[in-house]
């Protein structure tokens, strides 16, 4: 679809064709609402899903199960109704619910009834030093060539971290035929102790058995090695993994080193539409505000899936249905939707094991807040010194520390500096990254050519303002 | 309870530089910000340094702000990211360029040369990258343009220094008379002071109906839009007076697009909405003025919150209603570039009861008569 | 550093820096760089240092390049598309570019 054959407005605008905006198109278009589904990526299923209409790895066993429960849910999305536009990136939301969208070069503003933010989570940051030299990649950005080009570590490589995602992956990998030379565990052996308290919880939930298998999958084939301090070592590009645990120290020569340290809901567009947020203590993360429907502090716009809070793909796609039920109940209340209580109970399920999950992947302060040289802010090239040492100077937020040291002000808009911006400053301040808060946003929360704004269409006030 | 000489309200560039110059004549003040310094427009503005196209009213502050800009590291121990390069005010047909000529001819019969018209090939060599169809322009080339953010924080900071009290997160309550004193309630306690500044932007009008006397300002927030970096290609800041545009390269290869297009300004929140039809006639314009500009990328836009007088000239002066307070506020979208000589001559009204700055046309009182013949 | 399964898609040439490169059907220009063996993308506009894809989902904005004359572009959210010209961006690019 073109940014021409856009409607000017929309029932219902779902940002994001994960499994939360999948599930929350399908519904809300049976339901008889106008639904359009913006997705930038050129296909839908989000990071979990990802290209799940036209992955290359056919051999089932090697992604999982899991992975291909994302087929149903893509299908239903695309027989409801709703359109479904990939490839279209949304730049702006503001409180009256217009969306800024860019579909290949042309920008369009859409008036939205209610919007259903379904963006996800991001990997977070894991601000080690070296992780900016080439042959440093996320753990999810291989998961992503895997799933999409059939791509697999083929050289010398090292996965480092920790959380589900990253055995995984390491799993996928192994059954693809690829390599790993080593996985370095970062979890603090503490977490361990903290973790057993949720125990006969977890030992319930279906991660439970699914860890325990994917663990020894991966143990049987990989060697794993506990450390608590890593760095990526190499001049133009990664040579080196230089690790150690206590007082002894390794390097292994390397060509790839994927991190992984966890998932935190990715808030920019929430935060640029205005949306408040509170710091999330047990995930370490901000996350937005809502009610028991998702409904955001924002009038009309809520926030769905892993961008609500981490929760996994399967209570994704459960909360973008109520989601879902609450837009149809404001804007068409007539209409028939599915029973509302079996959903919540099928989310309830999801939150089974969490707690346990949780404290087990929360990662080491060192791995947090990182000391030295090592780069906090990719973009602008800041270092955690830097950070400190501004803090110290009297710096008291994330947005004194942009104008001061323009940390967050390249075109990730701080996506992958920003928590750790934060806790820095929390540090040195001795307070809390409550009482520190969050970069402010502004959109563009992507950016986009002065071409692409130059072409939304002209207005009639401008018209009139040329003609006289 | 505290006690000053003078209670500053309002921590923008304006009430940070009178706290400064306040403090340099040996007077205790003491500075009240409801967010913090340079949280508002004053940090978050475009920068330019401009004595091009001010209203007559206006020129001596903006004269004698210039010569301390030129001076500005020794004055606040920082350069502030001050360059100077110049601004060009450009021409995009033959007719500006004749109502330009008349401009710059009547500054020159009342004895100001700061602004200098400037043929087509005069142009073409300052900014090479402008369209081919603009025949001139007009160049003042002491201005600049330097870094708000910081320029306000090296103020607040020298402030300090020099003796200044600057009180952050802090929100004035009430003011009134307490015998020979004013007595400034604020949300941490109360302070009282002989004189009273009131430097708070788009909230002045608050403060002064405290005293009752009418601030007809509108609230504000001229939207800007920056690109990612860009290689070097445009020294002076470039504006036109035909369509809204401010336009200008920061050292850091930035590009800062501005010009008075207008975001929704929320004042209890410290909010703004962007208005993104608007921000695409910026694009439209930069698009045809600078053909190299069209594949740049924003990266980020914005707005800050400021006033906005009915005459688009700020209220510089004492009160029309009570002896003691002074107003210095509602500089129309263009009051960064006065921040330092509007702050040198405030300190020396306050201090002195007179100063040697012009300021003819800048008082309060202006809006109380017009209120009167309204009605 | 990486190799293709079996069942990658057909045959898609691009250019990078005016040099021939295979890729599939599918491939987004930042998977096609990375399966090309092509090191870094891009070199900073703060130090000229060399950076290479990070996340490949959009996030990072490491994999910055110019595609068919338009800087900047996220070459992980853009599908190759045979003839394409993508050239890697050193520093700060010029102005339109």
């Amino acid at each position: 679809m073109n940014a021409s054959d856009l409607s000017p407005a929309y029932d219902l605008v779902v940002i994001g064709g994960g499994p939360a905006g999948l599930a929350a198109a399908a519904l809300a278009a049976r339901a008889g609402l106008s639904t359009v589904l913006f997705d930038e990526n050129p296909g839908v299923g989000g990071q979990i899903y990802r290209a799940i209409a036209s992955s290359p790895v056919k051999d089932r066993a090697i992604l999982g199960e899991d992975y291909w429960a994302g087929v149903e849910l893509a299908a239903e999305a695309g027989a409801s109704g709703a359109s479904i536009v990939t490839g279209a990136t949304v730049w702006s939301l503001d409180p009256s619910r217009l969306v800024g969208v860019s579909i290949a070069g042309k920008a369009r503003l859409i008036q939205a009834g209610r919007v259903i933010i379904a963006t996800g989570s991001l990997e977070r940051p894991f601000p080690i030093p070296g992780w900016t030299l080439p042959g440093v990649m996320s753990a999810g950005g291989a998961q992503t060539l895997l799933k999409a080009q059939g791509l697999v570590p083929g050289g010398r490589s090292v996965m480092a971290g920790g959380g589900p995602l990253l055995w995984l992956l390491a799993a996928q990998i192994l059954r693809a035929g690829g390599k790993i030379d080593a996985i370095l565990d970062t979890t603090p052996r503490v977490n361990w102790l903290r973790a057993l308290g949720h125990l006969p919880d977890f030992v319930l939930s279906p991660y439970f058995s699914k860890g325990l298998r994917l663990l020894r999958e991966v143990r049987a084939r990989v060697r794993v090695i506990r450390v608590d301090r890593l760095e990526a070592v190499g001049d133009d590009k990664l040579r080196e993994v230089v690790f150690a645990a206590g007082d002894a120290e390794w390097r292994m020569p390397a060509d790839l080193l994927l991190l992984h340290r966890g998932v935190v809901p990715n808030v920019n567009l929430a935060t640029a539409a205005g949306v408040a947020h509170a710091w999330n203590e047990r995930q370490l993360c901000f996350e937005p505000v809502l009610d028991e429907d998702f409904n955001s502090s924002v009038a009309g716009i809520a926030v769905a899936g892993d961008g609500a809070g981490i929760a996994g793909g399967t209570a994704a796609a459960e909360r973008g249905r109520i989601a879902a039920i609450a837009a149809v109940r404001a804007l068409k209340p007539e209409a028939a939707v599915p029973d509302l209580q079996t959903i919540r109970q099928n989310l309830q399920r999801e939150a089974m094991g969490r707690a346990f999950l949780d404290a087990l992947n929360r990662p080491a302060v060192s791995f947090r807040q990182p000391q030295g040289d090592t780069i906090v802010c990719r973009c602008e090239e800041v270092t955690a010194k830097q950070v400190r040492d501004t803090a110290d100077l009297g710096c008291e937020g994330p947005n004194q520390m942009k104008a001061f040291l323009r940390c967050g002000m390249g075109p990730c808009q701080g996506r992958l500096c920003g928590l750790t911006v934060t806790e820095l400053i929390a540090a040195q301040r001795g307070t809390t990254p409550a009482e520190v808060g969050y970069y402010r946003l502004r959109p563009p929360v992507k950016p986009i050519t002065l071409s692409e704004l130059a072409s939304l269409p002209i207005t009639e006030v401008e018209r009139k303002a040329v003609e006289r | 309870m505290r006690t000053a000489d003078v209670v500053v309200i309002g921590g923008g560039i304006h009430g940070c530089s009178t706290a400064l110059h306040l403090a340099l004549r040996g007077l205790k003040p003491i500075l009240v910000e409801k967010d913090y310094a340079g949280r508002h427009a004053s940090g978050v503005n475009a920068g330019g340094v401009r004595q091009l196209a001010r209203d007559l009213a206006e020129i001596p502050l903006s004269i004698s702000s210039m010569s301390l800009w030129e001076r500005i590291e020794e004055l606040v121990g920082d350069d502030c990211g001050f360059v100077s390069h110049g601004t060009v005010l450009v021409a995009e047909n033959e007719t500006e360029l004749a109502s330009f000529r008349a401009r710059v001819d009547d500054l020159r019969l009342r004895g100001f040369t700061h602004e200098e018209l400037i043929d087509r090939a005069e142009l073409k060599r300052l900014v090479p990258a402008v369209a081919d169809h603009c025949p001139g322009g007009v160049v003042s080339r002491r201005d600049g343009a330097a870094d708000p953010f910081r320029t306000t924080q090296a103020f607040r900071r020298r402030a300090i220094e020099m003796g200044a009290e600057v009180l952050e997160g802090v929100t004035v309550t009430g003011l009134a008379r307490a015998g020979a004193n004013w007595r400034v309630e604020t949300s941490a306690g109360p302070i009282e002071a002989p004189k009273v500044v009131n430097a708070a932007g788009a909230w002045a009008d608050r403060i002064a109906a405290m005293l009752g006397e009418p601030a007809p300002l509108t609230v504000v927030a001229p939207m800007l839009m920056v690109t990612s970096r860009v290689a070097p290609f445009i020294q002076p800041v470039v504006i036109l007076r035909g369509r809204k545009l401010s336009f200008k390269q920061l050292d850091n290869g930035t590009v800062v697009i501005g010009g008075g297009h207008l975001a929704t300004p929320d004042r209890d929140r410290n909010e703004t909405v962007l208005d993104w039809d608007k921000l695409a006639i910026s694009a439209r314009t930069v698009w045809e003025l600078f053909p190299a500009m069209r594949a740049a990328t924003i990266v980020r836009a914005w707005a800050g919150i400021e006033a906005y007088m009915p005459d688009g000239i700020p209220v510089v002066g004492p009160s029309s209603t009570s002896e003691g307070v002074y107003h210095q506020f509602g500089f129309s979208t263009h009051g960064f570039q006065l921040g330092p000589g509007t702050g040198a001559m405030m300190a020396e009204l306050v201090a002195t009861g007179s100063t040697n700055t012009p300021i003819d046309g800048l008082e309060i009182g202006r809006f109380r008569d017009q209120a009167r013949r309204q009605s | 550093m990486f190799k293709r399964l079996a069942e990658a898609g057909a045959a898609v040439a691009i250019t990078v820096d005016g040099k021939r490169v295979e890729c599939r059907a599918g491939d987004t220009v930042a998977a096609a760089l990375i399966a090309a063996d092509i090191d870094h993308c891009r070199t900073t506009p703060v130090t000229g240092a060399p950076r290479a894809p990070y996340c490949l989902m959009g996030v990072c904005f490491e994999c910055l390049v110019s595609v068919d004359g338009v800087g900047s572009r996220q070459g992980c959210l853009v599908p190759v598309r045979e003839g394409m010209a993508v050239e890697t961006q050193i520093g700060k690019r010029e102005a339109g570019r």
